[in-house]
């Protein structure tokens, strides 16, 4: 039995980076916005405050700020002859749950991906032409190119007080920053953090091989910040204790401390926590979203009329929504139709670890999130990936994000996993050890996509979703050639032992990987190919839009969340345009 | 049953603390007697299938009653296979030997897959000695120490540059002498 509410102008689903920015651009412009998050309210104080949760084992293990799958997961298989069965615990990828989303947890790694990433179709195609394309692979451009983004992601730098240095201002190579990069209008807002010792190893090693290092973008504070907004952030202890925590002075950018408190200033917003989005609700023609169907805590369902639905859920979650909402055709990889699952991808991830003597002393507890020395120069579009015999390309960095024990306690190949010698080898390389690592591109494949589950449920009696997927052979070859430019900066630094990490055979949702799902919902000039237009906005019912990494079409050698936000501060501007007029703000 | 498996897997040597002195099996334990051994945040709907590796854990079992399943085979594989002996009567060369083929997939377990319950009892035993010692196991936070890992601490921001390429000793702390 659903109790109908008053209906509001504008509803989103979601409270997590992108829910949060839509909210905050859009309270101006006066009209009601109710907001619905699937999990609890969440603050700085008390909830992650210190000592509490500088606590690996309540945080990195048990997974304490993301998503309960007992409640809602879904099911994974390698290829469509196979029987997909349900993840039954988080493992390759952490979605969050509450106020602030994936957002709190996260390690503040903000690129903006290389304008490859944006028009890679168009790129390859005059570079390489048609017969450069592997069979089965779906490469399409977003619709909107690095350009036509740069305003906001600029924007979201400045909102989130991103640290960094420019490698390309205006056009001018810039030693010292990415010299790969787009254009970018202006430097960033806060200088480079401090290196660590692995940073400044790792500097010196691709020097002299001719690379080109910079400091990572973060969004982990390297001095005080008043952001735009007039939101104040923290100066980062370089504490170690960023990914899978929240930051107890909030000198790692976060929605919850930002752009939530501002729209929950308004008195024209408000916020549901404990409301969990069932379905969006359309009218018979199957062309307008009249309403949304969610329960509160206590289990009872409701129903919120809007005018407009925003899905500002994980990138996942805002699929599951639309194929349970049957809002665009479900994606049939057996015809190649539909638009509602299509490329769904990943990333590959190889690299090295360098083993030292013991008189190198790394000191890896002494970290941030996203501290990091990176090389771009096998990155997408950097170099002539095609000569190698591949499409895309990967970030190689050094990260200095921490060395909690219970997660980093490296030891070479070969070493027992538990007794003595393994005793033995952890006190030994503890504090000697490091990793290169390549975050791989993925591309889109037929093969590769999202449906409803056939025969598994969740909690609330919904279909699971389904992902298919594996790695694919484009991807192994991009991932093992850039591994062994990995092996080769290790042996340049001096390691004692360097060790290849190869690409793995086949994808698997067991080991932590990272949390850079995308796909499902890509946004593109071609309806057939895409179930957003480039506006964000899906193709056949006009009042819903759709954020996050679901509408990359396809997987960048880079962390997606600077073009998640910079795409969230675009889509509020569409959102604003389409409110004077509403209707499509492409033609299908 | 759990201190000797604990005791198996980190003994007390000369390199550092034995897991079950810092409290590994207390850790244990707790953990099963809670929200994690219940499975709370685990989807336990079914039907179960068994699955590729790459698919995961599909057994219906919580770690707890994993546990309870995984010590009973256990004891009954060494029972067959050791002269009528359960795990913790062997010595620790045979204990050695026998986790082992546990790990290699290799002992015959009649309910679960030997290397499944091998594999969260190592997980959880890694947890508990390398944890904070709130949780019971890393007592007086001696394998922090072991390693040289400050604990808690987590204020850098000065010392990282200084300390590039130099050790950092300090006396680690838990979240309990930081309160």
């Amino acid at each position: 039995m659903s109790t109908k509410l008053k209906a509001a102008d504008i509803v989103i689903v979601g409270l997590g980076w992108t829910g949060g920015i839509l909210a905050k651009e859009l309270a101006d412009t006066g009209l009601s916005i109710v907001v619905l998050e699937r999990g609890k309210p969440r603050d700085t104080n008390p909830d992650f405050m210190y000592p509490n949760v500088h606590d690996e084992l309540k945080y990195a293990q048990r997974h304490e700020l993301m998503q309960d799958v007992s409640r809602e997961t879904l099911t994974f298989r390698n290829n469509s002859n196979q029987t997909a069965l349900p993840m039954r615990q988080l493992g390759s990828f952490l979605p969050g749950e509450g106020v602030g989303g994936a957002g709190v947890h996260w390690n503040g790694v903000t690129w903006r991906w290389l304008p490859w990433d944006h028009e890679p179709e168009k790129i390859t195609l005059a570079r390489y032409g048609k017969s450069a394309i592997p069979e089965g692979m779906q490469l399409q451009d977003w619709g909107v190119s690095y350009d036509e983004l740069e305003p906001y992601y600029d924007k979201f730098e400045y909102l989130c007080g991103i640290a960094g240095k420019a490698g390309n201002l205006n056009g001018n190579k810039i030693d010292g920053g990415n010299v790969f990069e787009g254009s970018r209008k202006r430097e960033y807002p806060n200088p480079p953090m401090i290196q660590s010792y692995a940073g400044a190893l790792f500097e010196k090693a691709v020097r002299t091989l001719g690379y080109h290092p910079f400091p990572g973008p973060s969004a982990n504070m390297s001095q005080p910040y008043i952001n735009p907004d007039g939101v104040a952030f923290g100066a980062c202890h370089y504490c170690g204790y960023c990914e899978r925590f929240g930051c107890e002075v909030n000198a790692k950018a976060s929605a919850h401390f930002t752009v939530i408190p501002l729209a929950a200033a308004k008195k024209n917003v408000e916020i549901r926590t404990d409301s969990r989005v069932m379905k969006v609700n359309l009218d018979d023609a199957k062309k307008r979203a009249e309403s949304v169907t969610y329960l509160d805590a206590a289990g009872r369902e409701f129903e919120q009329p809007g005018g407009l639905v925003i899905m500002a859920a994980y990138a996942l979650g805002n699929v599951h929504l639309m194929l349970l909402s049957r809002i665009g055709k479900p994606y049939d990889p057996a015809t190649g139709t539909g638009v509602v699952g299509r490329n769904y991808a990943y990333q590959i991830n190889t690299g090295a670890n360098v083993f030292f003597d013991e008189k190198t002393w790394l000191n890896p507890f002494m970290g941030a999130g996203a501290l990091s020395m990176n090389i771009d120069d096998f990155n997408t579009g950097s170099f002539d990936h095609l000569k190698e015999g591949f499409i895309g390309g990967g970030g190689i960095s050094t990260p200095s994000a921490g060395g909690r024990p219970i997660g980093f306690r490296p030891v070479p190949p070969g070493t027992p996993a538990w007794g003595t010698d393994w005793k033995r080898a952890v006190v030994r390389h503890y504090n000697h050890t490091l990793a290169i690592n390549n975050q791989g591109s993925v591309m889109g494949y037929r093969q590769n996509y999202l449906d409803l589950d056939p025969t598994y449920r969740d909690s609330y009696g919904r279909p699971l979703m389904r992902m298919t997927f594996d790695f694919q052979q484009n991807e192994q070859k991009q991932a093992n050639f850039i591994a062994d430019v990995c092996v080769k900066i290790g042996q340049a630094m001096g390691g004692e032992r360097v060790v290849r990490r190869g690409a793995p055979q086949r994808y698997s949702i067991v080991p932590y990987q990272s949390t850079h799902n995308t796909g499902g919902a890509v946004m593109g000039t071609d309806p057939t190919k895409s179930a957003l237009n480039p506006f964000s906005q899906t193709w056949d019912v006009s009042n819903v839009f759709v954020t996050g990494a679901c509408s990359f079409p396809q997987n960048a050698g880079k962390n997606p969340t600077g073009p998640v936000g910079a795409l969230a501060l675009r889509t509020a501007d569409s959102i604003k345009r389409y409110l004077k007029n509403p209707g499509p703000l492409a033609p299908a | 049953m759990i201190v000797a498996l604990v005791d198996t897997l980190i003994p007390k040597d000369d390199v550092g603390p034995g897991g079950v002195e810092v409290g590994v099996p207390i850790f244990i334990d707790h953990e099963l007697a809670g929200a994690y051994g219940r499975g709370v945040r685990m989807f336990l709907n079914g039907p179960f299938g068994e699955g590729t590796p790459q698919q995961g854990y599909q057994l219906p079992l919580p770690p707890a009653d994993l546990y309870r399943v995984g010590i009973a085979d256990l004891n009954a594989w060494c029972a067959k296979t050791r002269d009528g002996k359960t795990f913790d009567q062997l010595s620790m060369a045979d204990r050695t030997a026998a986790l082992k083929a546990l790990e290699a997939g290799q002992a015959e377990f009649t309910q679960i897959p030997s290397r499944t319950f091998f594999s969260i009892l190592l997980q959880n035993t890694m947890e508990g000695y390398f944890a904070d010692p709130i949780y019971g196991g890393n007592r007086n936070k001696a394998v922090w120490t072991m390693i040289g890992f400050p604990g808690a601490i987590g204020m850098y921001g000065d010392l990282i540059e200084q300390y590039r390429n130099k050790q950092y000793v300090i006396a680690p702390k838990s979240i309990q002498d930081l309160s």
